[in-house]
């Protein structure tokens, strides 16, 4: 077989080919040779073919037909084999491979080797790319060769270390007396890996830390290692741009950091050499930028005196105003670290800081940005948002969502007035509608409806923003929802803010449903205009048109369309009376937490004195996928209709025909549709029971309340099991059981109930709505009340037993008197 | 350092070194990804870049991009130093190094990098100390037949070893 070609050859020939396919050719045609070379087991040419195996490996082609390979090429004597081996080890294995662990007994047989080129290898090797295993097999002879007085090695040694602790860090401890006087090295090799073990060790392990300040007092051997860099005069080995091996100045400020932090004494100890090191280095060239770096992170992060700090801002400051751009990004980036310990110092940059958003780079304007938010307070909050909402216009879309969420969010804290805020807020949405978070639609909603005072003015912004623009979804979202809340007072033109604007029903109503129809409105904004366009059939006189409308999209491909206009259309046909009620103005709204709807108590109008009209239903309207937690409890999906959650009853006659009305509308969902996620979880599985009417929440006063029965009749009876929920005491929270003693098991159960207009009630979703015959098992539904009185309540059930339906109203009078006291 | 990537100008990958362990696929992802990354960036553009959640340092010397992951504890400005160190010891060892030397003396350029660096830590921080050590290295590979049999008690009159004609032109 002739001699396989040389490495160089190969690569000459392989970059003569013109095209991809040529070249695969080539490299094909090299590899089937290559393969029957190894399969020869030629020792004379093995080096050579894998040297070329890892040529076309780095061009991408396979190569791991060649790992056994250099294997043998690590187990050959020869100086050369080893040095290819090795490479080829360290490129085509990994530790994920079970072919590398057949290298572990070569690695130690290098490992002790009589020359010391070998040994390197060997260390090197088994520092890159050691597996576990492997370091823990060989760490043995690792430590061993951490206390040669040979440096070459030593230096290795050190960084080999590193690699075991890092792979496994139980071995730490054995490495520990070998460091005993590594820094009593002259090598600023040794120096140099030993500061990086030491490092490694002091970040790993408290234990460590404490160690090396206070027994081998580390601190004033750094520090005085450091001073002789600096004080020595010029050293060709290791100068850079006139500066004594900045590696290891670096090296030694980073673990300084380390031995400082927290811990006075260290601190002191340090104090005197960071000041000289900060005032003494040259700036001209990176190399004294980067120790100034470290120095700056390191003073800010120990514990030194107040005078130091402000030295370290001043030479970020300085570094801001540094032409280098390297520099400028570095700064951002530590100013960012300070800016909450020291915020007042940076403050005074901030003007430096506002102008880098202009800056061209974009990792700059990002920490620019960053930074600035950062900076907003009180004082600053015109100025800065005037800033900030330049940049938001003309910055890259990669940052127009964070700087959206940043500017809501310094509005909230620091808006001086609420004009200020909503008008911020109507130029984020025009500048940048497309890219608000999903999130700042309903906050922005709750905002505007808790601001009352600015209604006219907000919706007569929206109102003209919308005949601008309505390709901004979450501008359109919040436009529409105001425009059906305050559309009234769009076409009274009441506005006092700004001059009003003439116009008329009609005109808001063509702009309505231009929403509807346009191609740009997504199926959530539709939902949203088509309910605004039903609200002003309350506000507005011509509702012939509306109807119109409602009537139209009865039909409408769309679900969720479709869905509503049915309902909205019932409400015109059967429930027109209703209509005023259930469509006025919403209440303002509590912000909440964004878990847990069911710490939520609904609240009734009448209870917040802000709201204009008293209120009997707040009008559920959100669509499905909002976060609102209020009004997702009143309806994952949208039911106008209110759920049964609030019953007040009015004067008789309209007490009963609310109840009515549950009865007899179809609610999209019965009960069963209330939120599952209302139910918290601990629930389920105590609903499901039904057995024991021992609550989850441990009251002992709950033991005192004695449960009821609430309802018995024609074999369907209800008990009523009471406790106090923990959170809020004056909550009762009545756990209903339902059984059945008939024949039949009652299917579709439907409990619902009623209470005086003094409480709110709150009723969960049911354990499930057949309740099975000759008392199986039983229905259980809970229901919270918040009462500080005497309770009595109406109830009504609805059953299907055996083919036929069963209603019953009845009225629940015996409350057991603990359960309001 | 995770790893270090030199490219050119059109993304051929010259020398690729990395300290974690990932997979043949991982690497070629974050290979081709990054080198995309890079490429497009604006000549006045800062080199520094935050990619996934790494810090990315890179320098174009020439027609060669010199791309290294950091840490993010890691100082940014004194891994610009550190590429700048090795691209000196490339041209020190290759007189003039351009990117015809990296591809065809590739495997020397990886030798002389597992010298100055180790585990992604420098291990020697003096020019003169790693060129030495490579020299040394260099020689031994050549000689390496003559010690050994030397050691053997065997002189041979011919030292030219066949394995070190892989490394001459």
């Amino acid at each position: 077989m002739p001699a396989p070609i040389r490495l160089r050859e190969l690569i000459r020939t392989i970059r003569t080919a013109r095209t991809q396919a040529e070249e695969r050719e080539m490299i094909q045609k090299e590899c089937a040779a290559i393969r029957s070379s190894f399969r020869e087991e030629d020792n004379t040419y093995r080096c050579r073919n894998v040297a070329k195996l890892l040529y076309m490996h780095m061009l991408g082609y396979p190569a791991h037909f060649g790992q056994l390979e250099c294997l043998k090429l690590i187990a050959s004597q020869k100086f050369t084999d080893k040095r290819i081996g090795y490479l080829g080890a360290m490129l085509l294995l990994d530790e994920r491979q079970d072919v590398h662990l057949l290298m572990t007994n070569c690695i130690k047989n290098d490992l002790n080797h009589s020359t010391q080129y070998v040994q390197g290898l060997a260390l090197c090797t088994l520092g890159c790319m050691g597996s576990s295993e492997m370091c823990r097999d060989l760490a043995g002879e690792v430590e061993k060769l951490l206390k040669t007085s040979n440096s070459y090695l030593r230096k290795k040694a050190a960084l080999c270390a590193v690699h075991v602790i890092r792979k496994v860090p139980e071995l730490m401890e054995m490495f520990l007396p070998a460091t005993k006087n590594l820094l009593s090295e002259k090598n600023h090799g040794v120096l140099h890996t030993s500061v990086v073990l030491l490092t490694e060790m002091c970040e790993r392990s408290p234990d460590m830390l404490s160690h090396f300040r206070k027994n081998e007092k580390l601190v004033p051997q750094l520090v005085r290692i450091l001073k002789n860099l600096i004080m020595s005069g010029y050293s060709p080995e290791h100068d850079v741009s006139g500066i004594s091996d900045p590696f290891l100045q670096v090296r030694i400020l980073r673990l300084l950091r380390i031995l400082g932090k927290s811990d006075d004494d260290s601190s002191e100890a340090m104090n005197d050499i960071l000041a000289q090191v900060a005032t003494n280095t040259e700036t001209s060239k990176n190399v004294g930028n980067a120790i100034l770096y470290e120095t700056v992170l390191t003073i800010m992060d120990i514990k030194s005196e107040s005078g130091l700090r402000v030295l370290a801002i001043n030479i970020l400051g300085r570094f801001l105003l540094n032409n280098d751009k390297n520099i400028r990004y570095v700064a951002l980036t530590s100013l960012l670290k300070t800016v909450q310990t020291d915020h007042n110092a940076v403050q005074r940059h901030r003007s430096t800081i506002v102008d880098c958003l202009k800056d061209l780079d974009v990792s700059i304007k990002r920490r620019a940005m960053e930074l600035s938010f950062a900076l907003v307070n009180g004082n600053n909050i015109r100025g800065m948002m005037k800033e900030l909402l330049y940049f938001l216009d003309s910055c890259d879309p990669e940052f127009k969502a964070d700087c959206a969420s940043g500017v809501f969010l310094a509005a909230e804290k620091y808006a001086p007035s609420k004009r200020w805020h909503i008008d911020t807020i109507m130029r984020v949405l025009t500048t940048a509608g497309s890219y608000v978070r999903d999130d700042s639609v309903p906050n922005l909603i709750q905002l505007i409806t808790n601001s009352v005072e600015m209604h006219a003015y907000t919706v007569q912004r929206l109102y003209k923003a919308l005949l601008d623009d309505i390709s901004q979804q979450p501008l359109v979202q919040v436009a529409s929802w105001c425009i059906g809340e305050y559309g009234d007072l769009l076409v009274s033109g009441q506005c006092e803010e700004e001059e009003p604007i003439q116009v008329t029903e009609d005109e808001v109503l063509d702009v309505l449903e231009g929403l509807l129809v346009s191609n740009l409105s997504t199926p959530v904004t539709r939902g949203y205009s088509l309910t605004a366009i039903m609200k002003l059939s309350t506000r507005f006189s011509g509702v012939n048109r509306i109807k119109k409308v409602v009537s139209i999209y009865g039909s409408s491909i769309d679900v969720e369309l479709q869905q509503r206009a049915v309902e909205y259309n019932a409400l015109f046909k059967k429930y027109d009376h209703m209509r005023p009620a259930l469509l006025e103005r919403m209440p303002i709204m509590e912000k909440t937490a964004t878990n847990g709807p069911t710490e939520i108590v609904q609240t009734n109008g009448e209870t917040e004195p802000s709201v204009v009209e008293p209120k009997h239903l707040p009008p559920v309207t959100q669509p499905a996928n909002q976060a609102n937690d209020l009004l997702d409890l009143l309806g994952g999906n949208d039911v106008v209709p209110v759920i049964q959650t609030t019953m007040p009853t009015k004067p008789a006659s309209a007490g009963g025909e609310l109840l009515d009305l549950l009865g007899d509308l179809s609610l999209s969902g019965g009960p069963a549709t209330a939120p599952a996620s209302s139910v918290p979880t601990s629930q389920p599985s105590f609903l499901l029971d039904g057995l024991s009417s021992q609550p989850l929440f441990n009251d002992i006063a709950a033991a005192a309340i004695p449960p009821m029965t609430a309802y018995n009749k024609n074999g369907l009876k209800i008990d009523f099991t009471f406790e106090r929920a923990n959170p809020n005491p004056n909550v009762a929270v009545i756990t209903i059981h339902a059984s059945n003693s008939t024949e039949a098991d009652m299917t579709e159960f439907v409990f619902q109930a009623a209470v005086p207009k003094t409480f709110q009630l709150q009723l969960l979703s049911p354990s499930s709505n057949v309740v099975p015959a000759l008392n199986q098992g039983t229905v259980t539904q809970v229901i919270r009340v918040l009462n500080p009185q005497k309770l009595r309540m109406r109830i009504k059930l609805t059953y299907t037993l055996k083919g036929s339906p069963v209603q019953d109203l009845a009225e629940v009078n015996n409350f057991p008197a603990q359960s309001w006291q | 350092m995770q790893f270090m990537l030199l490219f050119s100008r059109q993304g051929k990958l010259r020398l690729q070194k990395w300290y974690v362990p990932l997979s043949d696929k991982e690497k070629k992802k974050i290979t081709r990804e990054l080198v995309q990354t890079v490429l497009a960036r604006k000549p006045k553009m800062c080199s520094f870049l935050e990619w996934r959640d790494m810090k990315i340092v890179y320098k174009r010397y020439a027609s060669l991009y010199f791309c290294c992951a950091i840490e993010n504890q890691d100082n940014e400005l004194i891994t610009l130093e550190i590429i700048h160190r090795y691209v000196e010891l490339l041209d020190k060892y290759f007189g003039s190094v351009c990117e015809l030397d990296i591809i065809f003396n590739f495997e020397k350029a990886y030798f002389i990098l597992d010298e100055f660096l180790l585990g992604g830590e420098a291990q020697e921080t003096s020019k003169k100390n790693v060129l030495k050590a490579i020299e040394q290295a260099d020689l031994l590979q050549e000689n390496i037949d003559f010690q050994m049999r030397l050691f053997a008690g065997v002189m041979l009159p011919n030292m030219v070893s066949e394995s070190s004609g892989l490394f001459q032109n």
